[in-house]
């Protein structure tokens, strides 16, 4: 049996997130397919190393594609396969469970682990604790998340493209529009480093203020739950249990107090290095360095060394 | 339109408790603070206001699980829902995955009008949410996941979804299963004689198996433990100490500060 991934609307080129989604299907032991929405994207998911078929395919305009739709989609190619993956996102969270009770197959969601015999290890409770998970349906639909599984390499690979019959939209739900997120700068999922505020940064302008410095420096500007609420970030920044699961090489906390629904979505991060006031905040429990004193201090030395160098250069 | 709208809700582990895996290898919540699951909160509270404001008539709210966690469904009749529904699912319930839960919902919904459904994005304990489109699904009904704002416009909804980098607006037909975000709407406070007053209004009690549906989870959790722990870390005493961290991490190599 076979092995296949949905990859993200991923536009020409295939996403560093549908690699790793690849990265952990490569897992299951066996062939693995990919599924692409976009006619621009079938060559390069053809180059994808470890891919054997690309399936193209023809619902609908891919930037107005409907969870329903992909839904429907894969019921119809549920029957080739054991297993049916893709990204713990947007996309996959909302049409995998819908795919999995059309075909009456088991769900695991927000996979960090993938072992042989199909056991599947995730969170439960924020993190606080690790299950293994073993499905026992003959299909199992699977979102994993990409921090946790190394990309596949890019190229490589000379898959087989099939297009597939077209389907047509699902009627009853019609995107009207998209927002990004009102900042731009880097991908939070992809940065190598990732500079988050909370409730201790005091205002919206002060996080903007973080923001531009991240920009400044190619990271990611996250930012916590209270901060989020508080109207200081986009609800896009938000990172934790709610919000997105980072793992970037270095996480840098300004004024984040860390409550387990945080610490969740960050502390597979490679280096954690917290800014806070007060010396009990449990963020500093899960940092490998830790400053108790002023952020503003520190986000202030940051940018005067960032225009030192530019002054150097 | 004035319509019926159901609210499926969880009774989980409060959020504020740190929940740890025994030294047997179980989750044992005996003695633990239970509460209504908070994204379900929100998407009463939405139900509710959706009432208010007369776009719906009538709010029931729904659980699957023992006669004890009747306690959260008074919990949401005191916020004040029209009635509630137990399914009790006896000894089943604590392998309860989320496809059985959306069919439990389903088969309930068979003798029922209702035009919404509105439930929480996910339900803190098991982190799945998984729930809303599988029922949508089984419905056959169009889904909105991660609801931030919700309102009636050209005979159906207008939901605004969070999504990976931003929000997607979605225009939705007719009767709908809708997940909410925290940011749906913000839950009211129960007062004293909301509470007294809830315990007048009807809960009513189906046994599962009446409803015809097959209990046997899809999944099963083989082995329990708690998260790797991360070495202990070493805190700084200066700004300049920290910033030495960073660039040891080489945070400012954009910019070509690297020491």
């Amino acid at each position: 049996m076979r092995t296949l991934v949905v990859a993200e609307g991923d536009f020409g080129a295939i996403s560093d997130v549908t690699l790793r989604v690849v990265g952990a299907a490569r897992q299951s032991g066996q062939p693995v397919d990919l599924l692409v929405f976009d006619a621009t994207t079938a060559g390069a998911a053809a180059r994808v190393s470890g891919i054997e078929r690309v399936l193209l395919a023809s619902a609908g305009p891919i930037d107005a594609l409907s969870p329903e739709t992909v839904a429907s989609q894969l019921q119809q190619l549920a029957s080739e396969y054991t297993a049916i993956v893709a990204a713990h996102r947007s996309q996959g969270r909302a049409a995998l469970p819908r795919a999995a009770a059309l075909t009456q197959s088991a769900f695991v969601a927000d996979v960090i682990a993938w072992h042989e015999g199909q056991q599947f290890v995730r969170g439960l409770y924020a993190g606080s604790v690790i299950a293994t998970v073993v499905s026992d349906t003959p299909l199992t639909f699977v979102t994993v998340r990409p921090s946790s599984f190394a990309p596949a390499a890019a190229d490589g690979g000379s898959a087989t493209v099939t297009e597939l019959q077209p389907i047509a939209p699902f009627a009853a739900t019609r995107l009207v529009e998209r927002h990004g997120a009102v900042h731009g700068g880097q991908d939070l999922g992809n940065a190598r480093v990732v500079m988050s505020g909370g409730r201790g940064l005091a205002s919206k302008e002060n996080m903007a203020r973080l923001g531009r410095l991240a920009d400044t420096l190619g990271a990611a500007l996250g930012a916590s739950r209270a901060a989020v609420d508080a109207g200081y970030a986009a609800n896009a920044a938000q990172v934790g249990q709610t919000g997105r699961s980072v793992a970037p090489d270095v996480y840098v906390a300004f004024g984040i107090s860390g409550a387990i629904q945080h610490l969740a979505g960050m502390k597979d991060s490679k280096v954690i290095v917290a800014v806070n006031k007060d010396p009990d905040a449990p963020i500093f429990s899960v940092a490998d360095v830790g400053l108790v004193g002023d952020l503003f201090d520190v986000i202030g030395a940051i940018e005067a060394r960032v225009q030192q160098a530019g002054l150097d250069a | 339109m004035s319509i019926r709208i159901l609210v499926p809700v969880k009774r989980v582990v409060d959020p504020n408790v740190r929940v740890r895996v025994s030294a047997t290898g179980a989750i044992d919540t005996t003695g633990l603070k239970m509460s209504l699951n908070p994204f379900d909160e929100c998407a009463l509270e939405k139900a509710l206001q959706l009432r208010e404001s007369g776009v719906a008539s009538h709010v029931t709210v729904l659980t699957c699980g023992l006669p004890a966690h009747q306690d959260v469904l008074r919990t949401a009749l005191a916020m004040g829902a029209d009635d509630a529904v137990l399914i009790d699912t006896g000894p089943a319930t604590p392998a309860l995955d989320s496809f059985a839960i959306a069919r439990l919902v389903a088969a309930h919904m068979k003798d029922a009008d209702y035009g919404l459904v509105l439930c929480g994005k996910q339900a803190i304990d098991g982190d799945v949410g998984g729930v809303a489109a599988m029922l949508a699904a089984l419905l056959g009904w169009p889904q909105a996941l991660n609801a931030g704002a919700l309102d009636v416009m050209d005979g159906g909804w207008r939901v605004s979804c969070g999504e990976d980098a931003g929000i997607a607006n979605w225009q939705i037909d007719g009767p709908a299963v809708i997940s909410a975000d925290l940011r749906l709407a913000e839950p009211r406070r129960v007062t004293l004689p909301s509470i007294v007053k809830a315990k007048q209004k009807p809960l009513v009690t189906h046994e599962a198996a009446a409803l015809g549906v097959a209990l046997a989870a899809q999944s099963r959790v083989v082995a329990l433990s708690d998260p790797p722990g991360r070495a202990p870390g070493i805190q700084v005493t200066s700004v300049d100490a920290l910033l030495q961290t960073l660039a040891g991490q080489r945070v400012f190599e954009a910019v070509g500060a690297c020491s």
